[in-house]
């Protein structure tokens, strides 16, 4: 009995160092099976020497692995939508430099440069955030799509909207930061703040989003594109919609730092950008934007072509630098603020919708001041953008200590309890100054 | 002539009873011990103090401090958190418990047809990953679920199931009750007839009689299982994760550690924390059932007596059961109606059904389900191999430190997965696997050990009650007749304990086929990756679900029919042993 274990353990074992052939090419990504599946098969049908083998994690997981593997490097690829994963990479001198040739690619998708202007990482796919809705969903509910991030802050879809949060995803992040940059640091988080008010819940994947809108869970998601056609083209009753203040920004690809197969890796990004490779991502299952303008002559009917369309995506010039310097801020002050308060500022922004329908009745103006000095409170932010941008604060959120000697001032903890403390009284007493106004 | 067969077999003992450091007397016995140990402290302690070290480190400057704690306690949402766990962990408990108990009570005190399916029916729930359950019970009793969308189209109101924290006390109960189930059921079979009897002389009958002496003296068995529903939803991660509420300790955990570049000690001071308390609780409930131990110390008769139905309390009892099955299957009859549905989208049920979901399923899967039956096999293999050493080595043998080992298994049971799994990244990634020269965290034989370790402590439990029923004057008997310690080990001890052992087998092997939480961090390539993860891998894309669905029935169905095999097994071992006894 033993022994038989131990025999086919064994044979097992050899099976596996079996498999290890020369053209190996190990990526990480957080793309979905049915998206390396196809471009997968393509791949190796194309290029047979070479055998993918494909690591799927969420990008703050790949990242995260591919920072505690450096020491002993396993990964010659790292594949993902967030060009701000990249940029944590690269900053951490993660990513090699590599020269890949391609053909017909622009130097641009919508507003935003397609490669890295170090060569480190390329983009080889468009994508954009946008409005999904069930329609099965608003019909019940009496409800139309909203078609603009601020028709989303609206009374009637309080309860009624999905979102992933940006520490969760990558891509959710790049939607925070595009209506910060496109807005202002504060009429933006103002404008996140009562969008957030109407949330139904906030997800822990960004994958989360568009299956509670597929379910029906919610109504309306704010998802990045391929999440809305792939899921309208798997057959759910849903639809997705660009608002004007949108980013359209490359999913990227790179080659991981010391990678056992170097010459795979750039193989395989070569290939992405070949006209076959591009038209791969015209799979139903996939729905990417090719950044190969001629790609889209094979594209289905209706398919949104950026670089014919130029509404889609040109509002926001996309600032990476400035995102990538307030990274974790962000998203530490967007899950102070709105996940994990989500409950309180959910019932301060419902009590409000009240008082405005209530004051729309009575014109009383000692309503109207009460009103708007509840959402004073709302709107008001623990930080200003200076104090944002400034590396010694943002730093306390990525403290890594380089030296013995680093020392770095204030603990995230007491910061963040600092905010927690500062937005639950505003909540609670915006909530109050919204049912004494609707009292009146 | 039996005095000095008996005064023989212990002359070993007495040996063994000296303290070890005068008699430095290593036998097979104690290798294999200090064997076992350093393979815990390799695969447990060690990878689980990598994790928990950074809690006590100064962010800033890398010195030992306790400052992280008192951030910890001074966070409103700290502290809220912890609140929310506790709550939910002891709600769980509570509607588990109604669950369960009627469950109990009807099949062991009435003559009720039926009570063998129930038992095994009961089991069922437990075999299916937590986070599956979630998505299924979503689909029914979700804000647009199936029983919300009938209520509010004919009545106009709906129930929240499961908004927020109700939910995840909702699909923990349903998940983890056959804890208490087991338990509860196995300690009234166990109870003295005499005692009831006692009490019905004197007077007390019905509901008196079950709250004054029969629930009392089955309480061991519910505090066993209800510590460990306790214990198990105050560490998991994956339901509230899936059902997105954050403000609670482990997803707390969770999220702080797995996040882009931060390095916030405080998801690791949330680890300790967690383990810590899941310690004391562990602790607490053993110290409760020592003081009630002489309770079950007698046994007069088999069990509480068992008594006909009139038929009005028959009806009754069917309905109150039909009730609860159909509850407690319900994620089971959502995730058939998913793997065989076409879209199911704000609606009672699917729009069409089809059986193109599974024959995705089938062309992408078919590694997955090997995978998990070879790691879930190793797993539990070594956990019950490793089990037996251990419950013979504390019952049986005097060696120094050998309580140790028993805690030390039993801890794994509160160490939460995620811990374990970042642990092991961190440990074994210096080490390289001989011959091939990748990192030892990325070779797929961690993951079976992974398993092997998180899964211990149920076989452990399984093999330690099965030794307890082997009698010691059956091996005193083989030694007296020449046989060597090993050979009496091999001969008398461990083909008695069959039965313990295969129910350890199934517990282990069922629970680690769908175990998520450590393989989730540990999977390093696809091709390694278990059934959970392949489920987990489909319901990430739109056009997926109805295929994670499919693969999750194949997995609901694998781990019943080797828990109905066993079950089978057991019973036929029990019979032959009643049987050969009573001749």
């Amino acid at each position: 009995m033993r022994n038989a274990i131990y025999s086919s353990v064994a044979a097992l074992a050899l099976s596996a160092t079996g498999a290890l052939a020369d053209g190996k090419i190990t990526i990480i990504t957080s793309f979905p099976d049915s998206m390396t599946g196809p471009i997968e098969a393509a791949f190796e049908a194309a290029h047979p020497e070479y055998d993918l083998e494909v690591l799927n994690k969420k990008t703050s997981a790949g990242v995260k692995f591919i920072q505690e593997i450096a020491g002993e490097n396993t990964a010659d690829i790292f594949w993902a939508s967030a060009p701000d994963a990249f940029e944590v990479l690269k900053a951490d001198g993660l990513l090699a430099d590599v020269s890949i040739q391609s053909e017909g690619i622009p130097d641009k998708i919508g507003a935003y440069p397609l490669n890295d202007p170090d060569g480190k990482y390329y983009g080889f796919a468009g994508a954009g955030y946008g409005i999904m809705w069930n329609e099965r969903y608003l019909q019940a509910n009496g409800l139309e799509p909203a078609m603009e991030w601020g028709d989303l802050a609206a009374a009637e879809y309080h309860g009624h909207v999905g979102m992933s949060a940006p520490s969760r995803s990558g891509t959710t992040h790049l939607t925070v930061e595009t209506l910060l940059q496109g807005d202002g640091w504060d009429s933006g988080w103002a404008q996140w703040k009562r969008i957030a008010g109407n949330f139904r819940t906030v997800t822990e994947r960004s994958f989360g989003v568009p299956d509670g809108v597929n379910t029906g869970n919610f109504g309306l998601g704010i998802v990045i594109d391929f999440f809305g056609f792939s899921s309208k083209a798997s057959g759910f009753p849903v639809d997705f919609a660009y608002p004007t203040v949108t980013a359209l920004v490359p999913a990227n690809v790179g080659v991981v730092s010391n990678a056992p197969n170097e010459a795979g890796a750039v193989a395989f990004i070569e290939y992405l950008l070949t006209p076959e490779g591009q038209t791969v991502l015209l799979d139903p299952a996939i729905m990417r934007l090719p950044i190969n303008p001629t790609t889209y002559e094979n594209a289905p009917e209706g398919f949104p072509n950026p670089f014919e369309d130029s509404t889609i995506g040109a509002t926001v010039q996309f600032d990476v630098a400035k995102s990538g310097a307030r990274y974790n801020l962000v998203n530490s002050m967007f899950d102070v603020m709105i996940t994990y308060r989500l409950d309180d500022l959910r019932e301060a922004v419902g009590a409000l919708h009240k008082a405005e329908a209530r004051y729309a009745e009575t014109g009383n103006a000692e309503a109207k001041a009460l009103i708007d000095e509840a959402w004073a409170l709302i709107d008001a932010n623990p930080i200003d953008e200076a104090q944002s941008l400034d590396a010694e604060f943002a730093g306390i959120f990525t403290k890594r200590r380089k030296k013995e000697t680093d020392e770095v001032g204030e603990r995230q903890a007491e910061i963040e309890q600092r905010w927690d403390a500062f937005v639950l009284d505003n909540y609670s007493r915006a909530t109050e100054l919204a049912n004494k106004a609707a009292a009146l | 002539m039996s005095l000095t067969s008996s005064s023989d077999g212990q002359r070993p003992g007495l040996a063994d009873r000296l303290p070890s450091w005068l008699v430095p007397n290593l036998s097979g016995l104690h290798i294999i011990a200090i064997m076992i140990a350093l393979l815990l402290i390799g695969l447990l302690l060690v990878p689980v103090a990598q994790v928990m070290i950074v809690a006590f480190q100064d962010p800033a400057t890398g010195a030992a401090t306790l400052q992280n704690f008192v951030d910890f306690f001074g966070s409103a949402l700290f502290r809220e958190s912890s609140w929310n766990s506790f709550y939910v962990s002891a709600m769980s408990v509570v509607v588990a418990t109604a669950i369960a108990l009627p469950l109990a009570y009807i099949t062991t005190r009435f003559h009720f047809s039926g009570s063998i399916l129930i038992q095994s029916l009961g089991f069922i729930p437990l075999i299916m990953p937590p986070f599956v359950g979630a998505v299924a019970m979503q689909l029914i009793f979700g804000r647009n679920g199936t029983v919300n969308l009938i209520l509010r189209d004919n009545f106009g109101f709906s129930i929240p199931f499961m908004e927020g924290l109700n939910g995840v006390i909702l699909v923990q109960s349903i998940h983890y009750f056959p804890f208490i189930l087991i338990n509860l059921s196995a300690s009234l079979r166990n109870i003295d007839r005499s005692m009831e009897e006692a009490a019905q002389n004197l007077g007390s009958h019905g509901l008196r009689l079950f709250r004054r002496i029969v629930f009392p003296l089955a309480m061991p068995g519910y505090i066993a299982g209800a510590a460990l529903v306790f214990i198990k939803v105050f560490d998991d991660l994956g339901t509230p994760l899936l059902l997105n509420v954050n403000n609670m300790l482990a997803p707390q955990a969770f999220l702080r550690i797995s996040s882009i570049g931060i390095s916030d000690p405080m998801g690791y001071v949330i680890s300790v924390i967690l383990v810590v308390f899941s310690v004391l609780s562990l602790w607490a409930s053993f110290l409760f059932m020592r003081g009630k131990d002489y309770a079950t110390v007698q046994k007069g008769g088999g069990g509480i007596a068992k008594r006909t139905l009139k038929p009005a309390e028959k009806a009754l009892a069917y309905g109150t059961v039909i009730f609860i099955l159909l509850l407690v299957l319900s994620p089971h009859i959502g995730l058939l109606l998913l793997s065989f549905g076409t879209i199911w989208s704000f609606a009672p049920l699917p729009d069409g059904y089809t059986l193109q979901n599974y024959i995705t399923m089938w062309e992408g899967s078919k590694t997955f389900i090997m995978n998990t039956i070879l790691y879930a096999g190793i797993a539990a293999t070594l956990d019950v191999i490793i089990g037996t050493a251990i419950a013979y080595i504390v019952i049986r043998t005097n060696i120094f430190g050998r309580k140790a080992l028993d805690y030390l298994a039993t801890a794994a049971l509160a160490v939460p997965g995620v811990v374990l799994g970042i642990g092991y990244l961190r440990t074994f990634h210096q080490f390289d696997v001989p011959f091939t020269g990748e990192p030892m965290a990325s070779w797929w034989v961690i993951i079976a050990l992974a398993l092997m370790i998180r899964r211990l402590p149920y076989a452990l439990r399984a093999c330690t009650a099965a030794l307890q029923q082997v009698s010691l004057a059956l091996e005193e008997a083989a030694e007296s007749l020449g046989a060597t310690k090993r050979r009496t080990i091999q001969k008398v001890v461990v083909p008695l304990m069959t039965g313990g052992i295969l129910a350890g087998f199934v517990t282990s092997f069922a629970t680690a086929a769908v175990e998520l939480s450590a393989t989730i961090m540990l999977v390093s390539s696809n091709n390694d990756a278990p059934l959970a993860y392949g489920i987990y891998l489909f319901m990430q894309t739109p056009s997926g679900r109805g295929a994670g669905a499919a693969l999750g029935i194949v997995a609901v169905i694998v781990v019943a029919i080797g828990t109905i095999a066993s079950q089978i097994i057991i019973e036929r071992d029990k019979k032959l042993k009643a049987s050969s006894g009573d001749h």
